[in-house]
């Protein structure tokens, strides 16, 4: 080579390299058995994707010097006999981890062979991952093991699959059985929250499918597995989750500088943010970010970064900063699956050590509330856990921790047990909600009670309940209520869905925990605005006949009016008065009541008003007359 | 910094960064949880990445543990005057250890074989450095796609109290929650660098600018070819055999370690661009230069369980 075209070859891969920069990553779990040719399709990535790098980077040389890339003689049996020797022997019944990459994406591939391990291999390999690749044999088509693999992928959180219908070769390429696999799992799989799933029909072994496409399947129009995984759509829940930051150490070199250091779990955060101490509530504002490079003004999800604050105040580690919009749950005893990974089995009542984010405390399992068998997915009771079973159990904490249901947050929901004799990580635990005991509150008597107040007022205390679709009419209707009843001279208040959000539940997403968490604390304040004499009106969607029954088991006898604002779903798409209707058939809002989420119509209303061509104020008018035919506004 | 887009969202973290928080979550955690960590550091790229990796984990305060050098007396000269400059520059404690009796008894590589010149004065030095200190964590640059036993290896790989490696009882690691927990005389080596390629590790040392050992840049250099490999005449305790011929030639490192072991491969490439060009076209398997791994197949699984890193 001559030195000018070393050169230009030198700065065609500084270029080049300088590009891979912005590369993205992405972790991938392979779940099947040797049978479904899970090695093989490993091996088949590993060496295709080399191939394709080194020649994209024969193409960078300015020489057109050949390296001898063709015709160079790798049997990729040999590649996949090694990992098949490893198992043989003996050696590996575990986790093992590969790399490859291409121009795109850098993939992590978590290989979690071997089946008396399964369960707590592919755990472990699944807690990590962004995807799973279910590897099916078209031969055999959906097998108890595909059902259990998506089973165990959703349990740890993993919303993508892509399901490759393997060895489509010895079914000669049979469209008519990929689409009856494909269905199969399809309706199998409603059940799961994948967000993307994607049947690809593949064979390891010749490669059709793989990182090429083949000339056998002209009739499949979707992309290869390689293609997919290259520009599917990862990972941005932990950036649009509240920030939380797990402080794992505390920067004091001199003393000028107080800093925290931790991995940002999710969210963002930004300089001037305010941000508050989960559980003792101190507040303060961020005053600097040191990320690897340096100070920035913001930081995000998945950055290890060092924050210091405007104020003084104690953190040390295992604190976790959030935001003060929206703030974890902070309870000492919550419900949460367990995965139990030890040959001792896990007893109630026997303490552990549980670790979540960088904090560690003390817990007990209180009650293993069911098991699953991963098979069929059935409940079934127990009094111990065994190796590789799987539980909902209650937890109690040795002190109270700050944490997100898993489904929210995969990092601030997430906690590992220790064995506190043998020091081996035993099982590994994902949150689902924190348990509060009532029978911890003592009620305090009171001399003045409901009764007294309510005669003082003359009136009868009552909550109003408007439930039914959003743009139906229940805002507009309580309002007027509400004004005919203070024109009456009667003492009211409102709780809206909406306004309540902003303030006593802004800290509550929309997840099916939170949507009842929304619920129970509206029931609660709204009894006690009962027991203060009030007619409260509640305005609020309140999709489920069972959390309106929460609201009315809060209440005394005769107390909850479920008031039911009939509209047709047609007319309030037309209303749409915020535009919601519209967001939710782009896709922007999840779990949308009457588009994705349903809504459960109440059977029995105490008053049911049909909305459909009347005035807001005619049907206000039905609501006073049922409070005065039963004696609420007394004289 | 020019984004790309894929179809992918830009905000998602890069794989090197990715990579790089990893790192240094894994390195603060490892700082936090035990009582008394230290980095082994063997000169190489590796360690070189990973230090740079501690001095950003700390930032502003140093790292809170020192460094360790295993000396077998066998390294390149080169590598001595690098690491010695690179713990002035960065204020760092460097700890040095030799194991005494391998001194006493004048074990070298060319008399007594890698085998068991690796063992006496790495192994076991080092499981002898980790005892004098009670080293509770050890800091090592392993990377899972180096070799086929370190794939299935931990974040924080744990060691019994003779400093034994048990990969059948492996502790199973879920998301980044790593199990700090030992008794007494057990200890854990804790491995940030795991989820690494080669690859990553030179785009890393690039884009970040980290200065390297000199012998992994190619320049004229006196080597004899024994067994096949080229081995850098370092000083004059290197006796030729029959035949043997030194020669200058232009050569460069894929890995460093003891001059005697250490093979060398002709090259070009004297810049760090040009480096990555020529591993990236290269196939050899990167251990391939280290007469250490030929000696015995599965060589490193056992090492491994004998306390080697």
């Amino acid at each position: 080579m001559t030195a000018d075209v070393k050169e230009a070859a030198e700065t065609a891969v500084t270029d080049y390299i300088l590009a891979q920069e912005t590369k993205d990553q992405l972790r991938f779990l392979t779940c099947g058995s040797v049978d479904d040719g899970k090695s093989t399709l490993i091996g088949r990535l590993l060496f295709d994707t080399k191939l394709i790098f080194e020649d994209q980077l024969a193409a960078l040389e300015r020489d057109s010097r050949k390296h001898g890339t063709v015709g160079e003689d790798i049997d990729l049996a040999l590649l996949v006999d090694g990992l098949e020797a490893e198992r043989e022997q003996g050696i590996t019944i575990d986790v093992a981890y590969r790399f490859f990459a291409t121009d795109k994406r850098k993939f992590i591939v978590a290989d979690t062979p071997g089946h008396e391990q399964y369960t707590r291999n592919m755990a472990t390999g699944a807690s990590t991952a962004d995807l799973a690749v279910l590897l099916v044999d078209a031969r055999n088509g959906l097998l108890v093991q595909t059902r259990r693999h998506a089973f165990i992928a959703s349990l740890l959180g993993i919303r993508h699959v892509v399901l490759a219908i393997n060895k489509i070769d010895l079914v000669e390429y049979s469209q008519s059985r990929f689409d009856e696999i494909r269905k199969e799992f399809e309706v199998f799989a409603n059940g799961f929250d994948f967000e993307t799933l994607q049947a690809i029909p593949m064979s390891a072994r010749f490669g059709d499918n793989v990182t090429a496409r083949g000339q056998h399947m002209d009739w499949y129009a979707g992309p290869t597995l390689l293609e997919h995984l290259e520009t599917v759509e990862v990972g941005e829940h932990a950036l649009e989750a509240p920030f939380r930051f797990p402080v794992q150490w505390v920067n004091r070199p001199n003393l000028d500088f107080r800093g925290y250091s931790g991995t940002i779990a999710s969210g963002r955060v930004s300089v001037g943010d305010e941000l508050v101490v989960a559980g003792p509530a101190k507040m303060s504002r961020v005053k600097t970010i040191v990320g690897a490079g340096g100070e920035v003004p913001e930081a995000a999800a998945g950055e290890a970064v060092t924050i210091t604050l405007e104020d003084e105040i104690d953190i040390s580690r295992g604190d976790l900063l959030s935001t003060t919009a929206h703030r974890p749950d902070v309870a000492d005893q919550f419900a949460a699956h367990v995965i139990w990974m030890s040959d001792e089995p896990l007893l109630p009542g026997r303490p552990y050590l549980l670790k979540i984010g960088t904090r560690t405390v003390t817990a007990t399992v209180s009650e293993i509330k069911h098991k699953i068998n991963v098979n069929t997915f059935e409940h079934v009771a127990g009094k111990t856990l065994e190796l590789n079973e799987i539980a909902f159990c209650n937890f109690a904490l040795s002190s109270a921790v700050p944490f997100d249901p898993y489904e929210a947050n995969r990092s601030t929901g997430s906690f590992i047990l220790i064995d506190r004799m043998s020091n081996a990580t035993v099982g590994a635990g994902m949150i689902w909600f924190a348990l509060r005991r009532a029978s911890n509150i003592h009620w305090q008597a009171l001399d003045v009670d409901k009764g007294a107040r309510s005669e003082k007022l003359g009136q009868k205390p009552a909550v109003l309940w408007f439930t039914g679709l959003s743009g139906s009419g229940k805002s507009t209707i309580a309002s007027i209520v509400e004004k005919k009843l203070h024109i009456d001279g009667r003492h009211t208040y409102t709780l809206d869905g909406d306004n309540v959000r902003h303030g006593l539940n802004k800290d509550l997403g929309f997840t099916d925990v939170d949507r009842v968490e929304n619920i129970r604390r509206v029931g609660e304040v709204a009894r006690l605005f009962t027991d203060a004499g009030l007619i409260t009106l509640v305005s609020f969607i309140s999709p489920f006949q069972s959390e309106r029954q929460l609201a009315r088991d809060l209440m005394g006898e005769g107390e909850f009016i479920e008031v039911f604002v009939d509209t047709p779903i047609e007319i309030c798409r037309q209303r749409d008065p915020k535009g919601l209707y519209a967001k939710a058939d782009r896709g922007e809002i999840k779990n949308f009541t009457g588009i994705d989420s349903p809504y459960e119509a109440p059977q029995t209303p105490e008053v049911h008003l049909k909305n459909v061509d009347r005035e807001p104020e005619d049907i206000a008018e039905e609501v006073i007359a049922y409070l005065h035919e039963r004696g609420f506004l007394g004289s | 910094m020019n984004m790309q887009s894929h179809g992918i969202t830009p905000e998602r973290l890069s794989n090197l960064k990715r990579l790089e928080a990893e790192s240094i979550h894994i390195i603060r955690e490892v700082a936090a949880e035990f009582s008394n960590p230290v980095m082994l550091y063997s000169i190489g790229k590796d360690s070189g990445v990973m230090l740079h990796l501690a001095m950003k984990a700390f930032y502003p305060s140093k790292p809170p543990f020192p460094l360790l050098h295993v000396d077998t007396t066998w390294k390149f000269r080169d590598m001595i005057q690098f690491r010695d400059d690179t713990a002035k520059r960065l204020g760092l404690d460097l700890l040095i250890y030799t194991n005494p009796e391998g001194v006493q008894k004048n074990i070298n590589p060319f008399d007594h074989g890698s085998s068991v010149h690796t063992h006496i004065m790495k192994t076991e030095a080092l499981k002898q450095a980790l005892d004098k200190y009670g080293f509770d964590a050890a800091f090592g640059g392993a990377r899972r796609d180096e070799e086929k036993s370190r794939a299935k290896e931990r974040m924080f790989s744990f060691r019994n109290a003779s400093h034994g490696w048990d990969p059948k009882n492996q502790r199973p690691e879920l998301w980044n929650l790593y199990n700090a927990r030992v008794a007494k005389g057990e200890s854990i080596r804790a491995f940030p660098l795991s989820n690494w390629t080669e690859l990553d590790i030179w785009q890393y040392i690039l884009t970040e600018n980290i200065p390297m050992v000199p012998l992994y840049l190619a320049a004229m250099r006196p080597v004899v070819e024994r067994d096949g490999m080229l081995i850098m005449v370092d000083d004059d305790r290197m006796k030729l055999k029959p035949g043997e011929i030194i020669r200058e030639k232009r050569v460069r490192f894929r890995t460093l370690g003891c001059y005697p072991l250490t093979g060398a491969i002709e090259s070009d490439a004297d810049t760090l661009p040009a480096i990555v060009r020529e591993m990236l076209v290269a196939r050899t398997s990167e251990r391939q230069g280290r007469l250490i791994d030929k000696d015995e197949s599965a060589s490193m699984e056992k090492k491994k369980r004998e306390g080697y890193f």
